[in-house]
């Protein structure tokens, strides 16, 4: 054969990914109903106190984003493990990392996405104003891809692991903490008049820290759970 | 050139095969037998470099598989037991696919005609969930004719496949030995090559 195809094959996983959503909605739109349910239930069981709700809607909006992005992560290479997709994957011409990176693509535009995208609307039920809600969007948007690419190292290390799903969860829910930090930061810096330049900053660092290290953690440990 | 010096596979404690070696030239196929946990299908994955070996080494060429890595596997097609087909997919986007991801990105007629040559006309359209499973068996094996790589590595491809099927795939390793290809093959059931054909018994 020739040169391999690395951009065709890149954009065929990221697209095989999400025919298969679409041919399965129900896995996507779980993640998407728990981030919902969970985020409203807050204001319900809270009541009316405004300033209460104000002062708790990032941590909360933040800390359901993160369960709900951890929901879709076991399954994130455990059926291309079951039906002998990710041994051909690692056999490919392209280079494993450059597949690893298009699945973790995927699970961002089918979890954290939509996350970010919903959270604005609901940060209306906690009475956040304007321009925090879009603090917020942002916030999510650039640290949501840091979910992917850390829980795909957790998915990978915990592939074909018994009891995988609970230990995936507390492998990486630690290393989501310095974002659920900065991201939470960002809201509650704009809502007291700070600005939230600098923790939108240092979230844009995590992210060009996780998508340097990431990709490359994960294929280390897909080729040792494939062994 | 495919070369095996002085392989040992070792599972738990029990050491499954040692001391094995074999040289393989083009136009060759080597057909590997043994009893079921005898160690054909962990033969099958150093030879694709999935597994390490306890002792030894593969040569690709004259050079150790491990150092040529992307190169090596751009010379490889592996076909294991699992065949790598999505039941949600349909055939044809299951057989385009596989060959994108190898690398190989083929057009729709390409992928047709492959399967079709595979007995799966008038199935292309329909999700792999309802094919039976020879015919998933087909599909997984439409990249055979999708992908020009020159050492092939079957792990049972003849599992589930009717006499027909079992015939025309036997044509299809031929035409592969008679273009200089090599293929390293296991089966319980008899697959008449007119090739070389070299045996390996593992017990």
């Amino acid at each position: 054969m020739g040169e391999p195809s690395l951009s065709a094959a890149f954009v065929a996983v990221i697209r095989r990914d999400l025919l298969l959503a679409m041919r399965r909605k129900s896995d996507v739109l779980t993640t998407l109903f728990f981030f919902v349910i969970v985020v409203s239930l807050f204001p319900l069981g809270i009541g009316p106190e405004m300033a209460m709700l104000r002062k708790i809607a990032p941590g909360i909006l933040w800390v359901a984003a993160l369960l709900a992005t951890m929901l879709a992560l076991p399954r994130l290479f455990a059926a291309d493990y079951a039906d002998g997709t990710l041994e051909q994957m690692a056999l490919s011409a392209v280079p494993l990392g450059v597949l690893v990176t298009g699945k973790i693509v995927a699970h961002w535009l089918l979890s954290g996405l939509p996350l970010a995208l919903l959270a604005p609307v609901l940060g209306l039920q906690f009475d956040l104003a304007t321009d925090a809600l879009g603090v917020l969007a942002l916030a999510l948007l650039i640290g949501t891809p840091v979910l992917s690419l850390i829980g795909a190292i957790g998915a990978a290390l915990t592939l074909g692991v018994r009891g995988g799903g609970v230990l995936v969860s507390l492998l990486v829910l630690p290393l989501y903490v310095p974002v659920l930090i900065f991201g939470a930061g960002a809201v509650e810096a704009d809502l007291s008049g700070l600005g939230a330049t600098a923790h939108l900053s240092l979230l844009a660092a995590f992210l060009a820290l996780a998508a340097f290290f990431g990709p490359w953690a994960t294929t280390v440990a897909l080729r040792i759970a494939l062994e | 050139m495919l070369e095996a010096s002085n392989l040992e596979c070792v599972r738990g404690e029990k050491s499954l095969f040692r001391g094995l070696s074999f040289r393989l030239e083009s136009a060759t196929c080597l057909m590997v037998q043994g009893t079921n946990g005898s160690g054909k299908t962990s033969l099958l994955r150093m030879l694709c470099g999935l597994s390490q070996p306890a002792h030894g080494e593969i040569r690709w060429n004259g050079e150790p598989i491990g150092k040529l890595a992307e190169d090596y596997r751009g010379e490889l097609l592996y076909c294991g037991h699992a065949g790598a087909v999505k039941d949600d997919l349909t055939a044809l986007e299951n057989a385009r696919l596989s060959a994108t991801l190898a690398g190989e990105p083929v057009d729709e007629q390409a992928a047709r005609a492959a399967l079709r040559q595979l007995g799966l006309k008038g199935r292309e359209d329909l999700p792999a969930r309802v094919l039976s499973a020879g015919q998933k068996r087909r599909v997984a094996l439409t990249r055979l004719l999708l992908e020009t790589r020159k050492l092939w590595v079957l792990d049972e491809p003849l599992t589930a496949l009717d006499k027909a099927a079992v015939a025309n795939l036997g044509g299809v390793i031929d035409a592969h030995l008679a273009g200089g290809g090599i293929a390293v093959l296991t089966s319980h059931q008899e697959l008449p090559l007119s090739g070389r054909v070299d045996h390996l018994r593992l017990d």
